[in-house]
């Protein structure tokens, strides 16, 4: 095998957080028996969620200091066989695509199970309905077995493996959701569901196409197909699937990458696909949104980027115009969608549309800043919706309601959460100095070169961004104070351990994002090298 | 092989068949035994360990027996083993089911090894004559065992259907065989002038393409009885337009025997259309694949059979509210998602039925199980009934979500593995109507999600109708932990199951 095994590290990022999920299995046994009371097991379960998704923050600390940014080829490798009678293997690493998504996943892993805790003062006004109150091992079964699929998504670099671990991520975030949610939680886990099965179905059909229609290679003196990513890439980009026979009157590679696209575009989440989002968003409990907003919507781009745009490149330049429209729609749209919003959530999940947008926009120029900002983008809303979603849980464990209009005068009763609001909103809307604003104005700079007008029209729209989130600061936070809340307790110190965290590395990356350009460019202009 | 020596192979039918008998004595002889149900239990899987020894030691082989009534190879043996399963799974449901009364216990277990017999005949019968016999052997006792509750009125409805639609069924596809005599004036599927020499022989062919002057009259009349003959299978599979008993059959039957019915005889009839098609209409071509030796259209006939079944079965299981109802739906879906495999009309086709009816067994009567544990506790079998079981039976809750999982096709539970080879299958061979069928067959799978998930929202997501503790028997739990597992394992690491599916379907039959 020419990928031979160079560390175990990513199975472990990988498989950790699984193996907590077991260990929750005889706490509940032990439950069950009686040795353990129902509080003591359900402490045990949070300790156990708490260390694994921690050890595993540990590791992407090291991922990221053993990195190589020099070499844009694979790192990390480890190879095994897995159902030899199809080639199928065990194959992760990690490269420029990856790697900052590997460790964002870590990190938004660990802030959300901080933010799944009770344990800090200043929660007296939790009840029993509350989602850290009730379901404690299931809940953190859950959340550990979501983590093993979103690092699995990211680290696979065989087709079939990726396509598994994308499967595996949705049984937990249906029950995340579904049992652990809001008023209207069935619906929307059900919405979840489905959209991205539809979507994700098409997307086995292709990649059966890509398997059969792929390259060849002989294992055990027999001539078979492979899902090595690699290899499909280097075929892909010597024009090997542009071989393949015609399906009716189209071409293979066509179909094959709108299916990929239309699986994708549902995670993205795309226009027109996108009606799952805040449903999903307003619904979940807060730590579930912001591993939706924070790893969740990072796939969708991700596996764009790693099979459309590394396995079929003709098709991709073949859809540039659609991507970079859509894009366009994406931020647009949403800007304005956002702009109607009274429920908070409910506008910071269009807000996260619009952001993904960007992406879409800057990777369709194909130029060496556009696919940057894009990937740079995927980091800083990382960043920043996370906490845009832990401040929106903050004022809603206290006031039970979301409702801007609802608010009024807050910053005069709780300062620090009304500073940490305005950090977050002014991330998010693009100030500089924060990192949103440096991903935006890169995406921007790239794909000026390609698309004038839509990158013009996608630039103005900045400005119905800062109308929502400013609008929004003054209705909540200034005027007069409403006096339902003049008893409104600030933040506590679990929600602190959680946003200021974020708020510092959105400072950090605001001053300093060439520690993440570095570490993706170079396989970020392997990448789009054929497409120029 | 002749009759004496083709005994030696015989073993399984014959212990099947002595222990049929077997059954209904012991069934008298403990009449009045306080601890009946425990003996009888025990009587059934005494012999069903005897027929499973009698398999196991069956010498590996490719021969036809009975002067070709019946072919022994590894395909028999496989679908041998599934039966077995299957029924094994039963006979430890059936006592606590609270369904079948200990009165009548013998009696059921003896015509289980009645409909075991049939299902066994059924996979090797290679002869038009032995296929209809053991069809019909499966059919009859089907339809007592379906109306064994004699005072229930839904049993009894349900099985008047059964015999309407069954004689029906068969009698069409009687009639198809006697078509086919005509043409080949043999009964034989396999062997020399068997039908498929015939088919092979390219004389043969063109005296079928230029009988009746030239015209291709026998070429039509040969399609029509094929047809003739799919709709007997079609029936014991469920696939549209034969699958209107199954909703009510599988209401009215005690549960225990649809959860064997749902996978046995479904099992046996997809046995037997492999067979038909592989042992006399495709041949293989050098290079793989295989083509359908009178250039007529099978692939088209079943892959649009296969679609229309797998979207009418789900579509109607998502308006459904009594689970066994919405079971049958979903098995007729199943139907609809084996045939594809069929359609494919090769290699790996039939290794991707063989492999999804491992998953489906497991998954299917594990799903009916469950049903039974909560009708056992609510005393209904209603969408409703299943409300807060995640609180009230948790290991069971998460075992009937497995299946439900696997039954729609996620991995990592067993029923992706099969479909996933299904839908390869199909891919593979490429162009625009087997693409477009593959497309049908994953846009149904979706939408199965819509009502597999409404059980398990029910489950999880709503609260119990009442506080009442519920309890399932420890046999109960022992077996859905058996069936969970493998869901789970085979669903991740699938070799085992590719090597028993390439073992029994080496590429194509004996002739």
């Amino acid at each position: 095998m020419d990928h031979p095994t160079t560390s175990t590290l990513l199975t472990w990022m990988t498989f950790l957080p699984l193996a907590g999920a077991a260990l929750i299995l005889p706490v509940l046994a032990l439950r069950a028996g009686g040795a353990l009371s129902k509080a003591a097991g359900d402490q045990i379960c949070r300790l156990i969620a708490l260390v694994a998704s921690g050890a595993v923050l540990v590791l992407g600390w090291y991922l990221w200091r053993a990195f190589d940014p020099q070499n844009p080829a694979l790192q990390f490798v480890q190879h095994g066989r897995w159902i030899t009678a199809y080639n199928i293997e065990y194959f992760v690493g990690v490269d420029g695509i990856s790697i900052t998504l590997v460790m964002l996943t870590a990190l938004i892993s660990f802030i959300a199970t901080i933010a799944s805790m009770p344990w800090w003062p200043g929660n007296a006004h939790l009840d029993g309905h509350h989602f850290t109150q009730h379901g404690v091992p299931g809940y953190m079964a859950m959340l550990l077995i979501l983590q093993t699929g979103m690092t699995g998504v990211f680290v696979s670099m065989d087709l079939f493996l990726f396509y598994v671990f994308w499967e595996v991520m949705l049984l937990p975030m249906y029950f995340l959701i579904g049992i652990w949610g809001g008023a209207r939680k069935e619906y929307a886990a059900i919405k979840f569901f489905l959209y991205t099965l539809a979507g994700s179905v098409l997307m086995l059909l292709a990649i059966i196409g890509l398997y059969f229609y792929g390259p060849q290679e002989v294992v055990d003196g027999r001539l078979t197909h492979t899902f090595n990513m690699l290899k499909m890439a280097q075929w892909g980009r010597a024009g090997g699937y542009l071989a393949a026979p015609l399906i009716g009157s189209f071409h293979f590679i066509n179909l094959a990458w709108i299916a990929f696209f239309i699986g994708f575009a549902v995670k993205i989440p795309m226009f027109p696909f996108h009606t799952w989002l805040p449903d999903a968003h307003v619904e979940a409990p807060t730590p579930i949104s912001v591993i939706l907003a924070g790893v969740l919507l990072k796939m969708g781009i991700y596996g764009i980027l790693r099979i459309n745009f590394a396995i079929l490149p003709q098709a991709t330049k073949w859809a540039a115009p659609a991507m970079a429209v859509f894009g366009t729609i994406n931020i647009v749209y949403a800007a304005f969608v956002c702009l109607a919003q009274k429920d908070l959530k409910r506008m910071i999940a269009y807000s996260s549309v619009s952001h993904m947008g960007f992406c879409l926009l800057g990777m369709s120029a194909f130029t060496q800043q556009g696919i940057d900002g894009a990937v740079l983008n995927l980091w800083t809303h990382g960043l920043i919706s996370p906490m845009l979603f832990l401040i929106v849980g903050v004022i809603y464990d206290r006031a039970h309601h979301r409702n801007i209009e609802g608010f009024g005068g807050l910053a005069q009763q709780v300062p620090e959460y009304a500073g940490l609001l305005g950090l977050a909103f002014f991330a998010s809307l693009g100030l500089p100095g924060l990192c949103g604003f440096v991903s935006e104005f890169t995406v921007f700079l790239g794909s000026l070169v390609t698309w004038q007008t839509l990158t013009i029209i996608s630039a103005l729209s900045v400005i119905i961004t800062a109308a929502y989130y400013l609008w929004a600061i003054q209705r909540m936070m200034l005027g007069k104070l409403n006096p339902t809340y003049a008893t409104l307790p600030d933040v506590n110190w679990r929600e602190r351990l959680t946003l200021y965290p974020l708020g510092a590395l959105i400072i950090v990356f605001g001053f300093y994002p060439q520690a993440i350009f570095t570490l993706i460019e170079g396989s970020l202009r392997n990448l789009i090298l054929p497409l120029q | 092989m002749d009759n004496i020596t083709s005994l030696k192979l015989f073993w399984p039918e014959s212990v099947l068949t002595v222990a049929t008998l077997a059954m209904f004595i012991q069934d008298l002889l403990v009449r009045r035994s306080p601890r009946r149900e425990l003996v009888l239990t025990v009587g059934a899987l005494f012999w069903l360990g005897l027929t499973a020894a009698a398999l196991a030691i069956t010498p590996a082989g490719n021969v036809p027996l009975f002067g070709g009534l019946l072919q022994h190879d590894p395909f028999r043996i496989f679908f041998g083993w599934l039966f077995l399963g299957a029924a094994l799974l039963t006979i430890l449901i059936v006592p606590k089911s609270q369904q079948i009364s200990p009165a009548r216990l013998g009696e059921f277990f003896g015509l289980l090894f009645a409909l075991l017999l049939g299902m066994f005949l059924m996979a090797s019968a290679t002869d038009l004559l032995m296929i209809y016999l053991s069809v019909e052997t499966v059919s009859l006792v089907s339809y007592v065992l379906t109306g064994f509750h004699r005072h229930d009125r839904k049993a009894n409805e349900a099985a008047l259907k059964y015999v309407i639609y069954g004689g029906v069924a068969s009698g069409v596809m009687l009639y198809g065989m006697s078509i086919l005599y005509g043409l080949f004036a043999t009964t034989h599927l396999t062997g020399d002038g068997g039908i498929g020499a015939q088919l092979a022989d390219v004389t043969s062919r063109l005296f079928l393409a230029h009988a009746f002057g030239g015209q291709p009259a026998a070429q039509l009349a040969l399609v029509v009885a094929v047809v003739f003959v799919l709709a007997g299978v079609g029936y014991k599979i469920a696939s549209v337009p034969f699958h209107m008993w199954c909703p009510d059959v599988y209401e009215g039957a005690p549960t225990p025997f649809t959860a064997f019915l749902s996978v046995g005889p479904k099992a046996a009839g997809f046995a037997v259309a492999i067979r038909f098609f592989f042992a006399a209409f495709e041949r293989q071509v050098p290079g793989g694949g295989y083509v359908a030796v009178t250039e007529l259209p099978w692939p088209a006939i079943i892959g649009i059979i296969s679609a229309i079944t797998m979207t009418l079965g789900n579509l109607t299981a998502i308006v459904q509210t009594n689970l066994k109802r919405l079971l049958a739906y979903s098995s007729i879906a199943h139907a609809g998602y084996l045939l594809m495999g069929l359609a494919a009309a090769s290699t790996e086709g039939v290794r991707s039925i063989l492999i999804y009816l491992i998953g489906y067994v497991l998954m299917n009567v594990g799903a009916f199980l469950v049903v039974i544990a909560v009708s056992r506790h609510t005393g209904g079998e209603d969408i409703r009934d299943f409300r807060g079981l995640g609180t009230k039976a948790p290991l069971a809750a998460i075992a009937l979500t497995i299946f439900l999982f696997s039954l729609t096709g996620i991995p990592p539970f067993a029923g992706f593995a099969g479909k996933y080879l299904i839908f390869a299958a199909v891919v593979q061979r490429g162009g625009f109507w087997f693409v477009l069928l593959a497309v049908i067959g994953v846009v149904n799978s979706a939408v199965s999600l819509f009502y597999y998930a409404r059980i398990i929202k029910a489950m999880f997501l709503e609260d119990a109708l009442d506080e009442r503790a519920m309890s399932v028997p420890a046999i109960y739990t022992g077996v859905l932990v058996a069936l969970a597992v493998p869901v789970m394992v085979l669903g991740i690491y699938w070799q085992p199951m590719i090597r028993w599916a390439t073992n029994a379907f080496g590429g194509g039959f004996a002739l």
